[in-house]
């Protein structure tokens, strides 16, 4: 039954990133486009999101149920060490999450969106750059269990060039999914070029970002090339994540939105599966060679087993239902009448 | 500060947003669908836009009830990482069930607010239905979560270890069905007053007077009878409190001594270091009955109990008196409005009736937050009752003071904005909606 759990937890992770990850990125290719562009991707961004944003953040709640439950060890290890980075995170989450709805809600729109508006874009921005700090800090062996004095307990668990680049690569892998996303919603020849352009412009981003990542590795004596290369999974899922980008590239001129959504999500998947693969089951490398495994580390047998029957039980609710919500926002565009 | 003090005072004020925030979100969704509901079987646009309204007030609160209880999530790890490490896979079973409620109200919200003229008319209503049902079911499962901290269950607690784990009989502690009965009750009737109350208030300005009253009377009605019924669920609660933890029953009255045929106090200045409590009113045997349904009944006081496993008196007194004396005065409002309803029509309609619901706007809400101090603050000093001790469980990270500022700030630039959005909604009804008469539209 573990087994189960820790699939629900992998994949609601994977799709935290892709959905909520597309949802940030709205947010970051709004603060990128030019001013005279605003508007149009702001108004696209809106109708493409605005039904399913809500449930696109529930998969952090998901994960976060999953650890506490399941993994509580894990989950106290980092709500301890990575305090800063969280609290970090959740302004980011409260500030983008009410400021969406702020801007949208308000009844009289004024001087006001001034103030929404720039707390989204920039709250689009922190939240995944936290996201990718705190993910890079529990795999890199940052955290000190030992550590004395407050700065390297909680400060040096997770400031580091290596945490920063995985950050900005964060963000980048965001803005490079809505960038991707918003293609397919673009209803007419001009809007389509805008966000292809803008497309191609963040796939060299994200490649920029990814060779920060591993450059800073590097400079910080972390194992990241060995990890990845060291077995044969891990190696076809990165080189399967860089075919499939070439083929985007290609495909970006021609006009198959559906296809390079599936494409740009097979990216990010390969992505979580090279950088999660070599380390299973361990999930939080710590300082001094000491890990914490999702097997070791696993609730009592009780627990586990009800967790799997609820997430599982949950499943059978909740995916029909995601499912047709998604299936519905696609395919009845012709009125949009939202209030 | 004190990092211990900063670290409660950051979860009471988190808990204390947050659940303001989650009772709109969760009930007015059943307002909403009332509306709605009459809208489709009387074809009357006034009843259109009251639902329309009403939706986007339920789109912000939603919105903001999520991010504060995913902040929430985090902050239960941040603030208490020891208490979770033990508590998480004993007390988690809701909280698994609740992130599927709340993923379906999510979805569902998503179909409603958005699905408007998109699909079949009843299907649409339907969705704003598993709204309300799946928030109320949301918030079951988190009020059991918190009720297995008052009543632990489904666990051996052996030498420090916790062994024989059984996730099902600790979300069926002994509790939760007390606890979750009165906060849903308590949800409805703040909820309700408080709507009505901003309904009612409009009426008297004289704007756009047949929307406001269509909305009041929809609110209204779901307030005062879920007034009229939270004095039964009190008493399940007092019962069971009586039984379960008897220190907290004897801090929220003030019992310092123990005695058979005990009386109820009301009011009064508890003095701790007398053991006495001053200028209170007491009705003889009144305690006994409430407490064990025996006027002659023994009834606990805090003298059975160490000075150090005591809660603070004065302000779960307090905070007691204020809920049920709020509590009570609603209850007499919503007997005066039956009687209006039933007897004499002309009461429902008159200003006084409109006056005592403005005045009795924040009273719900006054009422649900001293409420939560009764039960968080009569719990003291245990975080898992006669298991953990709050101070045991908070985290080692030094300047949590830090934290507390900076999440202080934020809950109220948050209120603020809120309260400027409803006040905006509400303000610009009348340019937004037309519902002077009661045309119909086919």
């Amino acid at each position: 039954m573990v087994y189960v759990v820790i699939i629900f937890l992998w994949t609601a992770i994977l799709l935290y990133i892709l959905l909520g990850g597309a949802d940030f990125g709205a947010g970051i290719i709004e603060l990128f486009t030019s001013r005279a562009n605003r508007p149009r991707m702001r108004k696209k961004m809106y109708e493409a999101i605005g039904p399913v944003w809500e449930a696109n953040h529930m998969w952090l709640i998901i994960v976060i149920v999953i650890l506490f439950v399941g993994f509580p060890k894990i989950y106290t290890t980092v709500s301890i060490y990575l305090h800063i980075p969280l609290v970090c995170m959740l302004m980011g989450i409260i500030a983008r999450g009410t400021a969406f709805v702020f801007r949208n809600y308000d009844a009289v729109k004024d001087d006001m969106q001034k103030v929404y508006t720039p707390i989204f874009v920039i709250s689009s921005v922190v939240t995944p750059f936290f996201l990718g700090i705190i993910a890079a800090s529990a795999v890199s062996g940052q955290i000190d269990l030992q550590a004395k004095d407050f700065l390297s307990a909680y400060v040096f668990s997770w400031l580091s060039w290596f945490s920063v680049s995985v950050g900005v690569f964060t963000v980048t892998i965001c803005a490079y999914l809505a960038n991707v996303f918003i293609i397919g919603e673009a209803e007419n020849e001009q809007d389509r070029q805008l966000f292809t352009r803008k497309a191609r412009r963040t796939i060299f981003v994200v490649m920029a970002a990814g060779g920060l990542v591993f450059l800073a590795a590097h400079s910080e004596g972390i194992p990241l090339l060995n990890w990845i290369f060291s077995d044969v999974p891990g190696i076809i899922a990165l080189i399967m994540a860089t075919i499939s980008l070439v083929i985007t590239f290609v495909l970006l001129n021609r006009n198959k939105p559906v296809m390079l959504r599936l494409l740009a999500g097979f990216q990010v998947t390969m992505i979580l599966f090279a950088a999660t693969y070599s380390h299973f089951p361990d999930i939080i490398l710590l300082k001094g060679g000491d890990n914490l495994s999702l097997l070791t580390h696993q609730g009592q047998f009780k627990t586990i087993e009800t967790l799997g029957y609820a997430l599982l039980i949950g499943s059978i609710f909740i995916l029909p239902a995601l499912v047709y919500l998604i299936y519905s926002f696609q395919q009845k565009k012709g009125s949009t009448e939202t209030h | 500060m004190d990092d211990f003090l900063a670290a409660r005072l950051q979860m009471a004020f988190s808990l204390g947003f947050h659940i303001v925030f989650s009772c709109i979100g969760m009930v007015m969704p059943f307002f909403m669908c009332t509306a709605h509901y009459l809208w489709l079987k009387r074809k009357k646009a006034v009843y259109l836009d009251v639902t329309k309204a009403w939706s986007k007030g339920v789109a912000i609160f939603f919105a903001t009830g999520a991010v504060s209880g995913t902040v929430l999530s985090f902050e239960l790890g941040l603030l208490w990482p020891k208490f979770m490490e033990h508590a998480g896979p004993i007390f988690g079973m809701p909280f698994s069930l609740e992130g599927t409620a709340f993923f379906i109200e999510a979805i569902a919200l998503g179909f409603y607010l958005y699905g408007w003229n998109r699909f079949h008319p009843w299907f649409h209503w339907f969705t704003g239905v598993i709204v309300g049902i799946s928030g109320l079911l949301s918030g079951i499962l988190v009020v059991a979560a918190n009720a297995w901290m008052n009543s632990p269950a489904g666990f051996d607690f052996v030498n420090g270890q916790y062994l024989n784990i059984d996730p099902m009989k600790a979300m069926f502690n002994e509790a939760w069905f007390s606890q979750a009965l009165h906060m849903c009750v308590a949800a409805f009737v703040s909820t309700g007053f408080a709507v009505a109350g901003v309904h009612a208030l409009m009426i008297l300005k004289g704007k756009n007077v047949n929307f406001h009253r269509k909305a009041f009377q929809i609110a209204a009605i779901f307030g005062t009878v879920a007034a009229c019924l939270q004095p039964i669920s009190g008493d399940i609660s007092a019962k069971d409190v009586a039984k379960r933890q008897p220190a907290k029953l004897a801090a929220m009255e003030a019992h310092f001594h123990t005695e058979k045929g005990a009386g109820l106090i009301i009011g009064g200045i508890p003095d701790t270091a007398t053991k006495t409590v001053k200028y209170a009113l007491k009705i003889p045997k009144a305690l006994s009955f409430m407490a064990t349904g025996d006027f002659n009944g023994e009834v606990k006081g805090l003298d059975q109990f160490a000075k150090k496993d005591q809660p603070p008196v004065v302000v779960v007194h307090y905070a007691f008196q204020i809920m049920v004396g709020l509590g009570m005065a609603m209850l007499g409002l919503a007997i005066i409005y039956f009687i209006a309803l039933i007897k004499k029509k002309g009461w429902a309609e008159s200003k006084w009736m409109l006056k005592l619901f403005v005045i009795a706007t924040p009273m719900g809400f006054l009422a649900l937050e001293a409420g939560w101090t009764v039960t968080e603050v009569g719990r003291q000093p245990w975080i898992i009752y006669g298991v953990m001790l709050t101070a045991d469980a908070v985290t080692p990270m030094p300047g949590i003071a830090y934290s507390f500022y900076l999440f202080t700030a934020v809950y109220i630039s948050l209120a603020i904005i809120v309260s400027l959005l409803l006040f905006r909604q509400i303000t610009m009804v009348d340019k937004l909606y037309d519902s002077s008469t009661d045309k119909k539209i086919q």
